[in-house]
């Protein structure tokens, strides 16, 4: 189960799990294809010329397998998709909960993905 | 995008500047279709597009789509993710600057910057936004499954909206600032015969608490000044819409006390060379219709100013070589 999306698929808990161990920064957005999350997908497929250090991926928030996000504790609280999760060095070092705007995504981007 | 100078540039890349888009590059205006955020504007917030002629069903990002790719194919120019620095609407030569550095001059400019949802402005809204509150039924209400919710609003969405989350959430109170509601009979006559519905009228949310998410609100009865906490797990906000002109504030464009453009019958602004189009100017409905309509005149008359004016310096010209 993938998104119709332009960006990258994680279609498994494992392709997430090889991908952060890959890269050393990853950003994940966890959603459906409705008014919450496709601004999102957009904005990130946008910035990955910008941003060639960081993977961008997506995951279907249906899927069984994309319990590996709604069940991090990060996301304890949440109650609106997409879930975005940012990991660094296979950690979690940031996760927000529904629609974002690109100074919001950059902002976190370049607080914890500098250099 | 080596020559900087465009017959017209247009700001806000909805179905109005995108239809602008179309327009003017198929004329062979060189033109600039500039963004704050992606293309689509608040079409690709609509999951389900029905009432657009022609075209039966089509979700609002596919629909953007087409637009967009329509305009691109017609050799209009696009640029999102865009900030605007400084913009001069007055001189013949238009001028905009952008926050990255890039320049620009155009013959006329159009604003089709839109609209967006109002928010409530009471302190942690952002903080609590996905953490219990939500500005979309469809996309989050399956989280509120037999949970207690408040809907804020009283036009027709806050209503449909109320009447559409009972199927999740045991209870639904809607709270409203007036004593009645903007709804049209048949919207409100579905709410009031709802059990799960109940009504707060004459009140405000004034504080939204809780740690990791949202456990209750604090409201006052805006009759007796009263206030009250109530628990509840999530709140959705349906308030209405304001117009996108925070840029154009205090500048020399007319606006209206609810800081929507004026405009002539030609959406030509106050501003001779700057138009606008779509849900950013003074209009009673607020459409893809409308906006694609509104975003067709102002590109025309836009293409007549030029014409007009290229016209009246050749004649100026010619009376001088005579
Ligand atoms: C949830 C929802 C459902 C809807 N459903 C329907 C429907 O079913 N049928 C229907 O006909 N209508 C519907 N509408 C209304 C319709 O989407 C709007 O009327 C229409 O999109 C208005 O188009 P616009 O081009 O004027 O503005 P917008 O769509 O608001 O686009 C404006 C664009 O300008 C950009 N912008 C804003 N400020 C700046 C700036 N300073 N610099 C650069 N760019 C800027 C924005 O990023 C945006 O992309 C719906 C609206 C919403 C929110």
């Amino acid at each position: 189960m993938v998104l119709p999306t332009n960006l990258q698929h994680l279609a498994t808990a494992n392709d997430l799990t090889k991908t952060i161990q890959e890269h050393n920064h990853v950003m994940v957005c966890c959603g459906r294809m409705g008014p919450m999350c496709i601004p999102v997908y957009g904005i990130m497929e946008e910035l990955q010329s910008e941003y060639k250090h960081v993977a961008f991926r997506d995951m279907a928030f249906d899927s069984p397998e994309a319990h590996i996000i709604r069940n991090l504790p990060e996301c304890r609280g949440f109650m609106g998709i997409p879930f975005t999760v940012y990991y660094k060095d296979g950690k979690v070092v940031a996760a927000t909960s529904s629609i974002q705007s690109r100074d919001q995504i950059t902002s976190i981007l370049d607080r914890e993905f500098k250099g | 995008m080596e020559n900087n100078h465009f017959h017209t540039i247009v700001i806000g890349a909805g179905p109005a500047g995108l239809t602008a888009g179309i327009y003017l590059s198929r004329a062979k205006m060189k033109t600039l279709v500039l963004d704050s955020g992606i293309a689509g504007g608040q079409l690709i917030l609509t999951h389900e597009v029905a009432n657009y002629p022609g075209i039966e069903k089509i979700s609002g990002y596919a629909l953007s789509e087409n637009m967009r790719k329509q305009a691109l194919k017609f050799g209009c120019e696009m640029l999102s993710g865009i900030s605007i620095a400084t913009i001069d609407f007055e001189s013949t030569m238009k001028s905009l600057s952008l926050t990255n550095g890039k320049k620009f001059t155009a013959d006329t400019i159009i604003l089709a910057t839109g609209g967006r949802s109002r928010t409530l402005n009471v302190a942690n809204e952002d903080f609590f936004k996905g953490r219990g509150i939500s500005y979309c039924a469809t996309c989050d209400g399956d989280f509120f499954q037999d949970k207690e919710i408040a809907v804020v609003g009283g036009g027709n969405t806050a209503l449909e909206e109320a009447v559409s989350l009972t199927k999740y959430a045991s209870k639904v109170t809607l709270i409203h600032m007036l004593d009645h509601f903007q709804a049209f009979a048949h919207a409100q006559e579905e709410a009031m015969n709802n059990p799960k519905i109940s009504f707060m009228m004459n009140s405000r949310i004034t504080s939204f608490n809780g740690v990791d998410k949202l456990e209750s609100v604090n409201i006052e009865n805006l009759l007796t000044h009263e206030q009250t906490e109530m628990k509840l797990d999530g709140v959705f906000v349906f308030i209405g819409y304001e117009a996108n002109t925070d840029f154009v504030q205090g500048k020399c464009i007319r606006l209206n006390d609810r800081k929507e453009i004026i405009t002539d019958e030609k959406l030509q602004t106050n501003v001779p060379g700057v138009f606008a189009a779509g849900d950013a100017i003074d209009k009673k409905y607020r459409q893809i219709t409308t906006a694609v309509s509104d975003g067709t005149i102002a590109a025309l008359n836009a293409i007549e100013f030029i014409n007009t004016r290229k016209s009246l310096q050749a004649n100026h010209a010619n009376s001088l070589i005579v």
